[in-house]
């Protein structure tokens, strides 16, 4: 697994390169800020930014913060004295980061947020639309269910994240609403995103509605887990279920018919964005000037910031084929346990 | 009225407690048109109480010998990886071996966290309140590498009815003769009780309030088993019954084992001399570290068995599990009357607190109240709880 994705990003950074590499300035280095390294995913981010950056003639360094604002602050005027022409930072906090990136700009290095907001007007802010991962979400559970008894299971009450895909998720269903043909039955935050918490939530809006619940709108895939087996101990599996972040479990039970979509954020793709217009700022490209950026105002200081919003992918038990082929899963872990009688086909 | 209770050999703290829970039952039923009281609704009231209680049996015997632990449900996230990475990538999902030697891993799993913890605590003097927040941060992190992260599925159909889900119940016939058993048991421990009192001359309760205690225990026992069998199975074409849930039958056991474990052993009396006065304990010669270590050993065992089942009623194994837990398990037992000054505790206070922390959680959601609010709520009742045991024990020094 580990060799073919390592294949498809090398291919990836080669083609980027290909295009990109005319118009960019060689040689420069772009430093990259971690807030925290240790968690999982950005090891996956990491990969592909070094590839496109690399591919692009340029030079990649890095620092990890360990989880800390204070050696984040030291980080980021280590990679500018180290000679860093353009900052990638992943902000530990979005207030506290504030006065390195001030004191970067001041020494002529441009910034890109990467992921996390920067509210600062000067960045470029680059990450998954979370307001469309939301939309994604209801549009395919609406997709198979356009009439019935809705549910919402929630993100964290603390993430604002939880909100934006709550609006989301509401604005596609909003017309629906409005008609009478969909009920919101029922709704509930899951503290700390914690399956178990999901799945206690449903048990009890499943108690309280009878059972007349014709599909969950889950917010990411652990909630979602959570939701499948409350409705698995009520023989109820198999009614339309969204989740988000493509995780195996989660591939798994779309190939099984337990749950409807996954929103896909490759982080390869984020990645190698990040690398590309890095390069592209490193050749004095303004942020604004950056291909599909846009001015966007909806942090919470309302500051009008040039923002770039990749859209995320859904997974449908017949897109699972993308997954595999983009090396994130393997067939055999998506089609593990999978009747041969239900299987979609690319578990054949 | 206290002492009259008590002559009659009725614990005045722990009948308080599950009147205030029966006040509490008897509210959301009405608040939820009688939707709270429903076989279903209990059936899954009594699944959900399972982890938060089976943990808080160890509490108990920890606080009362003065300690803490707070890394319970880091434990838990750790061991429930555990088993989940044996059945999915070690030993495989068919068959019986696997699960059933997955369970071993993460039983022997949670006693080793303990040992570790306990070792520190007992033998290097490192305060278990640091020693186990250590561990919360530790375990939770351990948690996260066993699969960098990723949620384990599918798990084996036979784990998972550990879960109390499809086909996670024993069946309306067992039900009855294990309750059946259960009065018989209590009825004749109950008579065996009075008559060697009687042999040694010892003060002898009246009989009407001995008659009382075996009513209401053995009539709730029938009741929760008339209720769980009266509703359905939803995997079965036929009508019948859902019975004992299994999660629920491991509570029972494990109460019942540290409830005799806790008055009638010599561990059990060492572990309550500890904790109503460490220097005599240790001067008597009591080998206060062994039972520390011990103590520590056996909150991790449970730990990871309150793992076992959150992870079969999952389906999976994911590291974000427990989250929450330590504390919700510190506040079942303390609401349950054990002293967070130590020597005083039970296993049956600290079950009925933990039904009452998830009967608030339970109920709430039917009645459609935001997180936030049901936070508050359980913060305020626990408050509540802890002054009413504040003013309890010191209405017993008077």
């Amino acid at each position: 697994m580990n060799v073919k994705r390592a294949a498809a990003l090398v291919a990836l950074g080669l083609t980027m390169g290909g295009i990109w590499a005319s118009a960019q300035a060689k040689g420069e280095v772009i430093g990259v800020s971690w807030s925290n390294f240790q968690e999982e995913r950005w090891k996956r981010d990491e990969a592909a930014i070094k590839a496109a950056v690399e591919a692009a003639g340029g030079k990649y360094i890095s620092a990890d913060a360990q989880g800390s604002n204070e050696k984040q602050r030291a980080d980021i005027d280590a990679l500018v004295t180290k000679g860093a022409k353009v900052l990638i930072v992943l902000a530990q906090d979005a207030s506290a980061v504030l006065p390195a990136i001030a004191s970067a700009r001041a020494g002529g290095v441009p910034v890109l947020a990467y992921d996390r907001l920067i509210e600062d007007p000067n960045v470029l802010y680059l990450t998954f639309d979370n307001k469309e991962v939301g939309r994604l979400q209801a549009a395919a559970v609406m997709a198979v269910r356009p009439k019935g008894n809705y549910v919402f299971i929630k993100g964290s009450p603390t993430d604002p994240n939880a909100d934006f895909l709550n609006a989301g998720q509401r604005e596609v269903l909003k017309p629906a609403i409005d008609k009478g043909d969909i009920r919101i039955v029922g709704e509930q935050y899951t503290e700390n995103w914690s399956p178990e918490v999901a799945q206690r939530n449903m048990e009890q809006l499943l108690t309280k509605n009878k059972n007349k619940v014709d599909a969950v709108v889950a917010s990411n895939d652990g909630t979602a887990g959570g939701a499948v087996a409350a409705l698995r101990a009520q023989n109820l599996a198999g009614i339309p279920v969204s989740g988000q972040d493509a995780d195996i479990a989660a591939l798994n039970r779309i190939a099984k018919g337990e749950q409807t979509v996954t929103i896909w954020k490759d982080s390869r793709e984020l990645g190698a964005a990040a690398g590309k217009f890095a390069m592209l700022m490193a050749a004095h490209t303004k942020p604004a000037a950056i291909p599909g950026a846009a001015p966007w105002s909806g942090g919470p200081k309302k500051l009008t910031i040039s923002a770039v919003f990749l859209k995320p992918t859904p997974v449908t038990a017949d897109k699972l084929k993308l997954v595999i082929d983009g090396g994130w899963a393997t067939k055999a872990q998506v089609c593990a346990g999978v009747a041969a009688a239900k299987a979609p086909a690319v578990c054949k | 009225m206290r002492s009259n209770l008590e002559a009659a050999g009725f614990d005045a703290r722990f009948s308080a407690l599950v009147l205030a829970l029966g006040a509490i039952w008897v509210a959301l039923a009405i608040a939820t048109d009688g939707v709270f009281v429903s076989p279903r609704n209990l059936y899954n009231l009594s699944i959900q109480t399972c982890v938060t209680a089976i943990m808080a049996c160890g509490m108990v015997f920890l606080i009362v010998a003065r300690q803490i632990d707070l890394s319970v449900g880091s434990i838990m996230a750790f061991t429930g990886m555990m088993v989940a990475w044996t059945q999915t990538n070690k030993l495989g999902i068919e068959g019986n071996v696997g699960w059933i030697a997955s369970i071993g891993v993460g039983i022997v799993g949670g006693l080793l966290l303990g040992l570790f913890q306990g070792w520190w605590a007992a033998y290097r003097g490192v305060p278990a309140f640091v020693v186990t927040l250590a561990g919360y941060l530790m375990f939770r992190g351990a948690a996260f590498l066993v699969a960098d992260g990723q949620t384990l599925a599918p798990l084996s159909d036979n784990f998972q009815r550990l879960g109390g889900g499809l086909q996670g119940s024993i069946g309306p016939a067992w039900s009855w003769l294990l309750a059946g058993v259960g009065c018989a048991a209590l009825i004749l421990q109950t008579h065996s009780a009075r008559r060697s009192r009687a042999a040694y001359g010892a003060k002898q309760h009246p009989l009407w309030a001995d008659v009382l205690k075996v009513a209401l225990i053995g009539g709730a026992l029938l009741a929760f088993v008339a209720v769980v069998c009266a509703y359905p199975d939803p995997s079965s074409e036929t009508e019948s019954g859902k019975g004992i849930a299994v999660p629920v039958l491991l509570l029972l056991v494990i109460a019942l084992v540290l409830d005799v474990v806790a008055r009638r052993t010599r561990f059990g009396r060492h572990v309550w001399a500890l904790g109503g006065n460490p220097e005599a304990a240790l001067l008597s010669g009591l080998p206060t570290k062994r039972l520390l270590l011990q103590l520590f050993m056996l909150s991790g065992a449970l730990a990871a068995i309150a793992a076992v089942i959150t992870t079969a009623r999952l389906g999976s194994g994911s590291h974000s599990i427990g989250q929450m837990a330590e504390l919700y398990v510190i506040a079942a037992t303390v609401i349950g009357g054990t002293s967070l000054t130590g020597g005083t505790g039970s296993i049956a206070g600290a079950i009925v607190g933990a039904l009452l922390i998830q009967t608030l959680d339970n109920g709430m959601v039917l009645l459609d109240v935001p997180t936030a609010q049901r936070q508050i709520f359980i913060g305020l009742i626990l408050i509540a709880a802890v002054w009413f045991d504040g003013l309890y024990s010191k209405g017993g020094r008077k």
